[in-house]
């Protein structure tokens, strides 16, 4: 468990590579090939995006690829963050906020 | 013709075991299916996880390996990371794996997309920190990441089992906020004999309860009033119990009240559906084979009445059978005798769910959400303004769509579909049949526009006009 | 119950007809459908636009004009009064060409008209650079734009929601959820549902889109109309992408890029269709790449009401005097005109607009 997370991995595997990962400005190393939202969980990122509607901030809440909230950006493009697994080098965004929409 | 005699949505255990029975009378089978590895979410990475915390996570879930293994065949196609926008002239299934999109046709379609928990909008449920049971168990399953100090809120089986496997993880959870009431109980003693059929089901409750006790977690039961605080993030759950207001301060709240049939699919082919009382939810119409009024279209599992895991691998292969026989693969008589034991199980798994569905009903408090609460998670829409909508003449779930944006998310109304009809039933004193539910048209999930317009035998639209 | 005005058919049509004729004092009961209804109200795509419309009927076009200069006074009341702003934005907007050959041709036939209409049809044309500078997402494969400065868009919705709120506030009653099985004249007009409601009226209004095609010839019409089927696309909300809007897709207020629409003749088939889909984000991504992209959220199709020419029918009904049928294809863009000008006709009042061209007799 990260500082600042609320979630503790039970069991690391420490043959699991650690790859280097970035969530906006922050530089993560995150286990390859695990879900990207747990993987972000763990790593204590939280929220993962504010909304387009108010600004509210959001966090992964189905795991199943059912809710959207856990919407992440990742080369352009927003994606549910529960559907991805971690892969060397991912530049993770924020998706367009509330703010971003008004300019 | 065709990519495969079926396709088969979803590779949960209704999805596993009907592909397997349609391969073993001979058909070729394409499973379509959203997660990188099968099971779905009750076995979710089942081969990966029973290596590494099998003893955690129970027999019961390790036993999903069996489903696994049986897709080893020849005859079975498994495109794992395909997530299916589009079911289109019956059995034209439109689909997207790794960024590319493409179409698959069979003659066949089987939905085995499995279930959703049922929304539970309380104050402060869109907060970071609050997630669904569901999800605190997929972590758990998947990942082996447990929550932190978590509360569980609301009622059912489902909250006692979440709670075991915390506490045998060695991080049990602070409390249970269970919504259902004495009464309830009370009320599900009439479906007891009924129950008793399914008596592994409560034998495996009973245990999980005196788990939980010897864990000392502690329940708070009938609990109303509930609701999550906190500004950027969960803080605390309060609420109501025994007379008193409490408060437990946690940054990891877990809802559940059940879970519904995912109908989205179901939907958007026009299946007609209609309301179940008893679990209070829209299930898809179809006959004791799963086939429905679209003639291409089964369905199996959760998707379509929730029975739970074993059910649904029953229901998968009895679906199977009838498609075997429509392709002229199976005499009737074979068909209706591989699928008589079939039938007699599924009987036996259905037993304990009268009682179940009775004893630990939806939370009245999130059915029925007091106007400020949100709804609507993708478009920030509340119960109050439903109901204002319904003063301004609105219906149904689509007029609100429309009024509101209620639904317009990309979640495509997944997560507000059931509450937007009830609280409309309600407002405007219509039954939920009446109300009627979101039209759910393609995509059934977002796809890029690129994803969509790079693939094959797209056709140039006419000319323009607005 | 007794009114001056019934309206059959509570869209934007019906209301926004409704809504003037409240303004004017009159008495208003409004009947509407269901929830599964066919509604253009809610299906259509937003523009309130005047290019391309009537090359071969100036009338109409100036018809479209006036009721797009009504427009900003139009929704600035309908705000005031209930808050809702409508997203209108008048500031231009584009007929996107693919070809120097396509653009020439157009260009050809606004002269024609702007002529017929005395020079009043302000356009301008873009090449591609100058289009560029105006759209900055805008594609390689756009040779170039048709700026037309009295086209714009607005959010139909929310339109639809402040009309259906404003005119209750003004006093009318809508009564939802009505089918319409009969209609009767003696002194009065009787409208009977198959609810067994009845509702009585000096006289009637039939707006009822597509509905019109059954009720239309029990009230002495010919309705001529046909549904044909647009389908559109919308994308996850996005920061500013389009400046304005052009048929091929706009970015409406809430953020996301509207993208349309076919013209299907499937009949009362209102489906989405795969060819349809992959034919329009094709389209889109030309005209602006960045959007191969975005997420596409949601896509629906609609049923247009087209007369034979694609003009509105504007007429009272010779067997049943007292009843009148209104109908169009553009209920946005004519919501002005029909709020402010349509009771004038229907009152027959001094300045009332001369509305002979659009009447049944040219079928």
């Amino acid at each position: 468990m990260k500082p600042g997370s609320n979630f503790r991995e039970l069991t690391p595997m420490p043959d699991t590579a650690l790859v280097d990962v970035r969530f906006g400005t922050q530089a993560l190393r995150l286990p390859l090939g695990e879900n990207l939202a747990a993987a972000l969980l763990v790593a204590g990122v939280m929220p993962f995006r504010r909304t387009p509607v108010s600004g509210a901030p959001r966090g992964p809440f189905c795991m199943m690829g059912a809710c959207f909230d856990c919407l992440v950006k990742i080369d352009g493009v927003t994606r549910q963050a529960c559907m991805l697994t971690v892969a060397e080098g991912l530049e993770i965004e924020m998706p367009a906020a509330k703010g971003d929409l008004d300019g | 013709m065709g990519d495969a005699d079926l396709i088969v949505i979803g590779a949960g255990p209704a999805g596993m075991s009907a592909a397997r029975r349609a391969a073993d009378c001979g058909l070729s089978v394409l499973i379509l299916d959203e997660q990188p590895a099968p099971g779905g979410q009750i076995y979710r990475d089942v081969d990966r996880a029973s290596a590494l915390r099998g003893d955690l996570l129970g027999k019961d879930f390790t036993g999903g390996q069996k489903l696994t293994q049986r897709l080893n065949h020849e005859s079975i196609t498994h495109l794992k990371g395909a997530v299916v926008w589009q079911i289109e002239d019956q059995a034209c299934v439109s689909y997207t794996q790794a960024g590319q999109g493409a179409v698959a046709t069979a003659k066949r379609i089987l939905l085995a997309t499995g279930a959703l928990e049922r929304p539970m909008p309380m104050p402060g449920w869109t907060l970071p920190g609050v997630m669904t049971a569901g999800a605190a168990q997929i972590l758990l399953k998947q990942s082996g990441i447990a929550c932190e100090r978590a509360v569980l809120v609301g009622s059912g089986p489902l909250l006692y089992l979440i709670a075991s496997q915390m506490l045998r993880a060695g991080v049990p959870p602070l409390a249970l906020v269970e919504t259902q009431t004495r009464q309830d109980f009370a009320r599900s003693l009439r479906h007891l004999g009924g129950a008793l059929r399914g008596w592994p089901y409560l034998l495996k409750g009973l245990k999980m309860l005196w788990e939980l006790r010897r864990g000392q977690i502690h329940r708070y039961v009938g609990a109303t009033n509930i609701a999550i605080e906190g500004d950027q993030a969960a803080r605390a759950v309060t609420f109501s119990s025994g007379g008193k207001t409490r408060r437990i301060a946690s940054d990891n709240v877990l809802l559940h009240h059940g879970v519904v049939p995912n109908t989205q699919m179901a939907r958007s082919v026009d299946i007609p559906h209609h309301w179940d009382n008893l679990q209070s939810c829209f299930v898809p119409e179809c006959d004791n084979w799963g086939r429905t009024a679209v003639p291409a279209v089964f369905i199996a599992g959760d998707g379509a009445g929730i029975g739970g895991a074993k059910a649904a691998a029953l229901a998968g292969e009895i679906a199977a059978l009838a498609i075997a026989h429509d392709l002229d693969k199976l005499t009737q008589a074979s068909r209706d005798a591989a699928a008589q034991p079939l039938r007699a199980g599924l009987h036996k798994e259905r037993a304990a769910r009268p009682f179940i569905d009775t004893a630990y009903p939806a939370y009245p408090g999130a059915l029925s959400p007091q106007d400020s609460t949100i709804i609507c998670r993708c478009e920030e829409v509340t119960a109050g303004d439903i109901r204002r909508m319904a003063a301004l003449g609105c219906l149904g779930p689509n007029q609100t769509k429309a009024f509101g944006r209620a639904g317009m998310g990309p979640c495509q109304g997944r997560y507000c579909g059931l509450s937007v009809t009830r609280i409309l039933s309600d407002a405007n004193g219509t039954a939920p049949d009446i109300t009627g539910h979101y039209r759910i048209r393609p995509p059934i999930k977002p796809v890029t526009l690129g994803e969509i317009a790079g693939m094959k035998n797209h056709v140039t639209s006419e000319e323009k006009n607005d | 119950m007794t009114s001056d005005y019934a309206i059959i058919g509570g869209g934007i049509v019906g209301l926004s007809l409704a809504w003037g004729l409240l303004k004017r004092g009159l008495r208003v009961t409004v009947l509407d459908g269901d929830d599964g209804s066919f509604r253009a109200s809610r299906g259509n795509f937003g523009l309130v636009w005047v290019q391309g419309k009537g090359l071969n009927a100036p009338g109409y076009a100036s018809w479209s004009q006036r009721s797009a200069a009504a427009w900003s006074g139009f929704a600035a009341e309908l705000t005031d009064a209930t808050g809702y702003e409508l997203g209108l934005e008048q500031r231009g907007g584009y007929d996107l060409h693919f070809s120097e050959e396509s653009l020439e041709a157009t260009v050809a036939k606004y002269e024609g008209l702007k002529a017929k209409l005395g020079g009043d049809y302000p356009y301008e044309v873009l090449g591609h650079n100058a289009l560029r500078r105006e759209e900055p997402a805008i594609g390689p494969k756009v040779a170039g734009a048709i700026l037309h400065h009295q086209d714009g868009h607005a959010n139909p919705l929310k339109l639809l929601r402040a009309l259906a709120d404003d005119v209750r506030r003004l006093g009318g009653v809508i009564l939802n959820g009505k089918q319409v099985t009969d209609v009767r004249k003696s002194d009065l007009f009787c409208i009977t549902c198959a609810d067994s409601t009845q509702v009585r009226a000096q006289k009637i209004v039939l707006s009822a889109g597509l509905g019109a095609m059954a009720l239309g010839p029990k009230l002495g019409f010919k309705a001529p109309i046909r549904p044909q089927r647009g389908q559109v696309l919308i994308t996850e909300k996005l920061p500013k992408l389009i400046n304005r809007p052009s048929l091929v897709a706009r970015q409406v207020d809430e953020g996301g890029i509207q993208i349309g629409a076919t013209n299907e003749e499937v009949g009362l088939d209102d489906g989405v269709t795969f060819s349809g889909l992959s034919g329009l984000a094709a389209e889109a991504i030309a005209a602006f790449p960045v959007l191969a992209k975005a997420q596409l959220v949601r896509s629906w199709g609609a049923l247009r009401i087209l007369s034979p020419d694609g003009l509105p029918i504007y007429q009272q009904s010779t067997e049943m005097p007292g009843a009148y049928l209104v109908t169009c294809h553009s209920g946005i863009t004519l919501a002005a005109a029909h709020a402010r000008f349509l009771p004038q006709w229907l009152e027959a009042a001094d300045g009332a607009p001369d509305l002979e061209m659009f009447s049944e007799a040219r079928f």
